[in-house]
């Protein structure tokens, strides 16, 4: 008996979003275009940019440092001038992201075994990309030193550093970030999907139809779980299958681990969303709500920045973060095999997110009816 | 409603309509050649069923819209050149009043005051009339959402009348409000008449028309008549009956009577069946089937009557849903609905007191009240929507809190408002509530099939069900609360806004459910809505002020002067004279 009502109810929830080809086309859509979005534009590499050189040496060592910036693969054009006021403008307007100033005695003070100094202004407005140019920079203006006679003299010539990056040789972005978006996508759409269903019924007056029906409480949470966490289900197979088949993202571990992880934590996000529901009256408040929630979920779950980085008392806060979890889990996964431990010390917090978020809602829930 | 005295002096026209026509899309034209005009210093009514096209000429009469083709004339501008200065000299009242919710009373009066370019100098003085104009001054800090229904519209008029306008538009100010909040209404309007404002109000509930100096009856877009009132009821003059001393078998012998040839519409009032007659058709023989102690006096013609017989008369006094329903044995007597000292306290406001009544198996019993005095709270507490702070309710002998899905399952709800799932098409809001209420498989499939075809669904059935007219709409809401054979049916004004003839159909199939031994809970604000029930629970402060037949509580405030009060006056005489006791 409480099959029949249940499964009426979760094939009604599916149909109030998937029927309106509106409706539809919001929920598939911007979700798959955002996948192929995010994979080519939203990468931390740099590439492309343009520095500029302000060349004041006329000797051998000033014309060997041009040539090697030159030839480096990172910038997309070397730009030169002659005078400093051009160098400033240059940076100014953001037209080049780091200009290199080579003195009037650089080559002279080569040949003399004097220190030379070449100065490098980057713009720190851009801090992450300037660090990483200056890094690039460093490397080409040390490559020159170390042939310099002195450099020669210097360098002990037995030690070569041969990096190696494991999990991702080639440092391929998106194996990083194809299996964030995972994790990310998965959040939006359980969250709004979950948020707006009761909000919406709410304003339609179709909340009372609900709570005179033989539903029990706990039937109708159940069943405004089930569809947005079907729907979050798809997606996440969706971007997995996406992620091995047209990215290529090597998928090393279980599979059956991520999906049994990814139901405890749709199931954390959609107890989160029922719960921002709950507390709305209105489906705008229920949307502010959800992007109230995901921003700082999205910020503070080590997905861009890590959480080691983030300042020691901010950091107990990521702890109720469901996206933390479950992104250790997704690049987990996916690049190295993690193991089951792992994924269920990782698991563990999701399930208790979970059970807090939909007690809370299922509470919030019985206490508006009273 | 009073009527307005009508005075012979010639009034100039404030709107003219010329051939008026406006279509949306494809579907049939909203507005089919209109041509009349409204005159100031008259309330002139815009009659007509949701859906019937008001709306939409009052807005292209503010020239927020234009029409596809004709003119509009409005104060002597024409609406395609002059919309700027018409709406700066009209007021206008949209429905759902247009007030923002989260604004407090005077911050929605400074924003309109603001928004009509009203001189600061002049606020104060217009602040103040229009304040003890609505009698709204001890509610001013109060969020426009916190307003009862009848307070809310009040607020809105007074918006509308910031610049004392030529030309009042109201687009159905009566919606939502309880018949004192619309008697109040209705007498500030005509306070503006006598000024000599030009006031349109539309409305789908035919009595405000009666009350109008004159009236233009809108049907499907199209003018049906437009004059004084009573030159449509003169149609049907001589020709409606009252059907009195057939008290117990009233809902039986109305479904055969309307099944006559001769009759052309009938509804019930109380203890009386109402009847109109086709010209020439002797009452007499009816009488003859009503049994010996049935008497039928000729009767004064309503505005509906004459509509109904405009339209080819109402639908006949057959429900095919009743006879496919298994008839209830009358078992042991027991109360299907039952209130036992329901009380209900949000914080330290106590919005029902110690509400007690039963209602026996086959009876129809109506909560009446006012905006806000409680008869809401009542009903949701016996459908299981409020828990009670005290007391307890029963549905087919089951508590309410502590076998509330047992009690739910035995209930069919209907509110106000189509409330089904608009996205889903009509089909999927059968299987939907089938599903809910346990139906499966087989049995599933015939109910479905069943509900299809009594209420003619078949050619709708993968229609969205918001796309669908609102007739149709009210239909699929009784089938889908009818579905699993409730044995208590709840309606929250199940036919507000609805047309004559749509609404005759609904209660054909009601009444033929009561026939057949479902209880049914009925609230409303409408009068001919509480004249099908049996009994009625006046409900005013949290508490019942009077329980009784219609015809007992119209009985109670019959006066010399008022010998034969309608239920309006009885409410509103039982409600004030509740209010009085209160006070003193």
């Amino acid at each position: 008996m409480w099959w029949i009502r249940l499964k009426a109810l979760i094939i009604k929830e599916l149909l109030a979003v998937l029927r309106d080809p509106k409706g539809r086309m919001i929920l598939i859509g911007p979700p798959i275009l955002q996948l192929f979005v995010f994979s080519y534009a939203a990468t931390l590499e740099v590439r492309n940019v343009d520095v500029m050189v302000l060349n004041r040496d006329a000797g051998r060592w000033g014309y060997e440092l041009v040539q090697r910036l030159d030839g480096a693969p990172t910038f997309r054009r070397i730009e030169h001038t002659q005078s400093t006021a051009a160098l400033h403008d240059a940076i100014n307007r953001q037209r080049v992201i780091a200009a290199i100033h080579i003195g009037p005695t650089f080559s002279r003070d080569i040949e003399a075994g004097r220190s030379a100094d070449v100065q490098i202004i980057l713009d720190g407005r851009r801090s992450n990309a300037s660090q990483i140019v200056g890094g690039y920079l460093s490397q080409i203006i040390a490559s020159v030193a170390a042939e310099t006679p002195a450099g020669r003299q210097a360098a002990p010539s037995s030690v070569t550093v041969i990096p190696r990056n494991w999990f991702n040789p080639n440092l391929i972005y998106q194996w990083f970030m194809v299996p964030s978006l995972v994790a990310n996508i998965a959040l939006l759409i359980g969250l709004v999907v979950t948020a707006l269903s009761v909000a919406r019924e709410r304003e339609l007056g179709t909340f009372d139809q609900l709570m005179v029906s033989p539903l029990r409480t706990h039937e109708i949470l159940i069943g405004k779980l089930a569809a947005p966490m079907l729907i979050g289900l798809f997606h996440v197979s969706v971007y997995i299958t996406a992620a091995v088949f047209f990215f290529g993202v090597p998928l090393r571990g279980s599979l059956i681990l991520l999906y049994g992880s990814a139901i405890f934590y749709l199931a954390s996000v959609v107890g989160l969303g029922l719960f921002i529901s709950s507390l709305s009256k209105t489906q705008q408040q229920a949307i502010l709500g959800a992007f109230l929630f995901m921003v700082p979920a999205t910020l503070l779950s080590g997905f861009a920045t890590p959480i080691e980085n983030m300042p020691e008392w901010l950091q107990p806060l990521t702890l109720v973060n469901p996206l933390r979890y479950f992104l250790v889990i997704v690049k987990g996964v996916f690049l190295k095999d993690l193991p089951l431990s792992e994924v269920a010390g990782n698991t563990l917090p999701l399930a208790i997110i979970a059970a807090f978020t939909l007690g809370t809602a299922a509470w919030l829930f019985r206490r508006r009816l009273a | 409603m009073t009527s307005a005295a009508t005075s012979n002096a010639p009034r100039p026209d404030v709107i003219r309509l010329d051939g008026v026509a406006k279509q949306f899309g494809v579907a049939p034209p909203a507005l089919d050649s209109i041509t009349a005009t409204v005159r100031g210093g008259e309330i002139t009514g815009l009659v007509g069923p949701d859906g019937a096209g008001k709306t939409t000429l009052m807005r292209l009469m503010t020239g927020l819209m234009l029409p596809d083709a004709g003119t509009i004339e409005v104060l002597g501008h024409d609406t395609r050149t002059g919309a700027a200065r018409i709406q700066a000299e009209i007021g206008y009242m949209p429905q759902r009043f247009g007030l923002y919710e989260d604004l407090s009373v005077q911050e929605n009066l400074n924003l309109y005051a603001d928004l009509r370019g009203l001189a600061k100098s002049e606020r104060p003085a217009v602040f103040d009339d229009l304040l003890t104009f609505t009698d709204l001054r001890p509610f001013t800090a109060r969020l426009a959402g916190n307003l009862s229904g009848g307070m809310k519209q009040k607020l809105g008029l007074a918006c509308a009348l910031l610049k004392k306008p030529r030309l009042l538009l109201l687009d159905e100010p009566g919606v939502g409000v309880d018949p004192i909040s619309r008697r109040d209404l209705w007498k500030m309007v005509e306070a503006l008449t006598e000024e000599g404002v030009g006031v349109l109000w539309s409305t789908a509930y035919l009595d405000e028309a009666e009350a109008c100096h004159r009236a233009l009856l809108l049907n499907a877009g199209k003018l049906l008549f437009a004059g004084p009132p009573s030159a449509l009821t003169e149609r049907v003059a001589g020709r409606v009956f009252k059907l009195t001393g057939a008290a117990g078998r009233r809902r039986a012998i109305l479904a055969c009577a309307l099944e006559e040839e001769s009759v052309v519409d009938g509804v019930i009032q109380g203890e009386a069946i109402r009847l109109v007659v086709k010209r020439g058709a002797d009452p007499a023989t009816l009488r003859a089937q009503a049994g010996t102690e049935a008497r039928i006096a000729p009767t004064a013609p309503r505005f509906e009557d004459a509509f109904v017989d405009m339209l080819g008369g109402g639908p006949g006094g057959r429900s095919k849903l009743a006879e496919a329903t298994h008839a209830r044995p009358a078992d042991d007597g027991r109360p299907v609905i039952e209130a036992r000292g329901l009380t209900k306290k949000f914080g330290d406001f106590t919005a029902a007191t110690d509400i007690t009544f039963e209602v026996p198996r086959g009876e129809i019993f109506g909560l009446l009240g006012p905006n806000g005095a409680g008869k809401s709270t009542t009903f949701k507490m016996l459908c299981g929507l409020l828990k009670p702070t005290l007391g307890e309710g029963r549905v087919a002998g089951f508590d309410l809190r502590r076998d509330g899905a047992e009690a739910r399952n035995r209930l069919g709800y209907m509110a106000q408002k189509f409330s089904l799932y608009g996205d889903l098409s009509v089909a999927q809001n059968l299987a939907f509530f089938a599903g809910v209420y346990g139906l499966a498989g087989a049995l599933k499939r015939e109910r479905m099939a069943l509900m299809t075809e009594i209420f003619d669904l078949g050619p709708h059935a993968n229609l969205s069900s918001k796309d669908l007219p609102l007739g149709l709409k009210q239909r699929l809401a009784l089938a889908c609360a009818v579905m699993h054979e409730p044995e208590a049916l709840f309606l929250d004004e199940p036919t507000s806004g609805v047309d004559p003839i749509t609404r005759r159909e609904f209660w054909t199939h009601i009444n033929g459910l009561v026939e057949k031994g479902v209880t049914v809970l009925v609230t409303t604000h409408f009068m001919d809505e509480a004249e099908y029930c049996d009994r009625i629970s006046l409900i005013d402060r949290g508490r019942s002020i009077a329980l009784g037949t219609p015809d007992a509580l119209k009985a109670r405030v019959a006066t010399p002067d008022n010998p034969d009060p309608t239920m309006e006056d009885a409410f509103i005489s039982l409600v004030r004279s509740s209010s009085e006791r209160a006070a003193a």
